[in-house]
């Protein structure tokens, strides 16, 4: 009788995955080890896609690092305009012209609808579900990039935000069709709930999985909507105020349990939230000018000093922070990705789960490759 | 920031703490804490202050520069005093420094901007990492260490992050040169080679 060989599980393998892989969302590489088919050890692996975008905006004027901030998080470029047109106005003091920001919250929260839509497209993507959702989801996405050609001539490198305002005004019927989107939303939202949300096979992969306590969840510096899936109450539209989001009313979803299904959920919850802030935004949005006239956007020069301005990307909290000394470019530019930061805890969360949850892990935190590497 | 300095000056009396104020109209001066000091002042300050979220860790780039002064002094020209005012160049030295800006998220307060710096920028460049504090500091302290050539003591993985491991320069020093474009011009001609050329002479 020949010898058994030994057990398999006394061996582990090791996994390249990516970066060329169709569920790491771009070129993101994992060094996996598994035992069986649990993972024991997991290494993130970065900067496929890095090109110092820090090192090129400390060589250009304040005015051009606008256009470069739309190719770090491609799905939303709106939000990246205004965490660093926020930085700026913080640095140099300049008042947002009111019309402007209304205009802002609007293109901002539409840039969170499409951007938790299509999350909703690439999760269920990585859980096998290849198609059907993603096109459903990029169907109502398409809408919102239509409003966003008609308003700034790009889908996606939308070059928006100006320091003190936008770059342009609405254009006549805008805001009709922006209204028709949001008024529709809620039923595309029903819609992809009906067909998700109780699905057996949606709530085997995701329920239970990869839980994160809200010590862990803070200590580590996640931040947007999987910090509040793990029951931390911290939105920082509402803790810092900016813009003027203290006028409107709105919830802040939070979750439970803190595990693949909360944050799941809680797309769907904020997105629900952001129609109710785009419809108040709509409704009570001024006549006036869309720039502060007495800001500067060529050969502009703030004073010396130094700010750090942030937002609540709809990844998480998209900051800037800007060194001037005095010269019309930024002695030091840095971004502060939610992408990146956000991955901290991904060996923590996938340690013991098997190695298909991995992708799900990975989908459930949203990350985009363009403001991971930079 | 008001109270948060005498705080630490009143538990940690012998920390070096420093308020570096900041000129810009937003009004976010830092502290300045030496490198011996950081992390007890970092672990007061998550434990007894609040600030329990670590948002940004950056690295900062300062070379030596010259700073020009004005300096009075007496001479005596043909027997009377006279004031001569004269301009002289002082050195100061180079250094990186990190900066960290901190959150409370349970007292929804900050951002509280800290600042440490190395002895200088080629030999001294160690601060000690705030990882074990702050775990989110984590992949950033590897890009500062990255970009820059940071070292933190006792991070737990310190390597290379965005660019690839046998890389020897710190692309985000403000002394950084980048490689000549030939490097990615299959045909490189006229002015490049030009450029190159007189590099390569320059060189020892």
């Amino acid at each position: 009788m020949s010898q058994l060989p030994s057990p398999a599980a006394a061996r582990t393998i090791d996994v390249s995955l990516g970066p060329q892989h169709p569920s790491t969302h771009g070129v993101f590489r994992m060094n996996v080890t598994i035992d069986g088919e649990t993972v024991t050890k997991l290494q993130p692996v970065f900067g496929y896609l890095h090109r110092n975008h820090e090192k090129i905006a400390e060589g250009n004027s304040y005015l051009a690092a606008m256009p470069y901030t739309d190719r770090l998080d491609y799905i939303c470029p709106i939000t990246n305009n205004w965490a660093y047109a926020l930085a700026v106005e913080k640095l140099a003091g300049i008042e947002v012209a009111e019309r402007a920001e209304y205009i802002r919250v609007i293109v901002g929260e539409l840039t969170r609808l499409q951007n938790h839509v299509a999350f909703l497209g690439f999760i269920l993507g990585d859980m096998g579900a290849w198609g059907s959702a993603l096109m459903y989801a990029f169907r109502e996405r398409e809408k919102i990039l239509d409003l966003f050609e008609a308003l700034t001539g790009a889908r996606m490198m939308c070059n928006y935000m100006r320091f003190g305002g936008c770059r342009c005004d609405l254009p006549a019927g805008w805001l009709d069709g922006a209204r028709k989107v949001v008024e529709n939303f809620p039923a595309f939202l029903d819609e992809m709930e009906a067909l998700l949300t109780g699905n057996e096979i949606l709530l085997a992969r995701l329920q239970g999985v990869a839980q994160l306590t809200a010590d862990r969840a803070i200590n580590g510096g996640l931040s947007g909507p999987i910090l509040r899936a793990s029951g931390v109450d911290y939105d920082i539209r509402k803790v810092d105020g900016y813009g003027i989001y203290n006028r409107f009313k709105f919830r802040i979803p939070r979750g439970a349990v803190g595990d693949c299904y909360d944050r799941f959920m809680l797309r769907i919850l904020e997105a629900r939230e952001s129609v109710t802030i785009l419809k108040q935004a709509i409704k009570d949005i001024p006549e006036g000018p869309i720039v502060n006239p007495k800001a500067k956007q060529r050969g502009f020069r703030p004073p010396a000093g130094e700010a750090y301005g942030r937002i609540e990307g709809p990844k998480g909290e998209l900051g800037f922070y800007l060194i001037s000394d005095g010269s019309d470019r930024p002695y030091r530019f840095r971004i502060r990705p939610p992408s990146l930061i956000n991955l901290t805890l991904l060996e923590e969360l996938c340690l013991g789960t098997k190695i298909a949850d991995v992708m799900v892990i990975l989908g459930s935190i949203d990350i985009v490759l363009g403001e991971v590497d930079r | 920031m008001t109270d948060v300095l005498p705080a630490i000056q009143a538990a940690l009396p012998t920390a070096s703490v420093e308020l570096i104020n900041n000129p810009s109209p937003c009004g976010q001066h830092s502290l300045l804490v030496s490198g011996k000091d950081i992390r007890a002042v970092a672990e007061f300050l998550r434990n007894s202050l609040g600030f329990d979220f670590c948002s940004n860790v950056t690295g900062v780039d300062w070379p030596p520069r010259k700073v020009k002064e004005t300096v009075t002094r007496k001479e005596s020209v043909d027997g009377v005093e006279k004031e001569v005012k004269e301009t002289v160049e002082r050195d100061v030295p180079g250094f990186l420094e990190v900066v960290y800006h901190l959150f409370s998220i349970t007292k929804k307060s900050g951002p509280l901007t800290l600042r440490v710096r190395t002895g200088d920028r080629e030999k001294d460049v160690s601060v000690p990492s705030l990882t074990p504090v702050w775990k989110s500091a984590d992949f950033q302290e590897r890009e500062a260490y990255d970009l820059f050539g940071i070292r933190f003591d006792g991070h737990p993985d310190l390597r290379r992050i965005l660019m690839w491991d046998e890389f020897a320069d710190h692309p985000m020093r403000k002394d950084y040169v980048a490689p000549d474009d030939c490097e990615y011009e299959p045909t490189p001609h006229d002015e490049i080679l030009a450029r190159v050329k007189a590099r390569t002479e320059a060189a020892p």
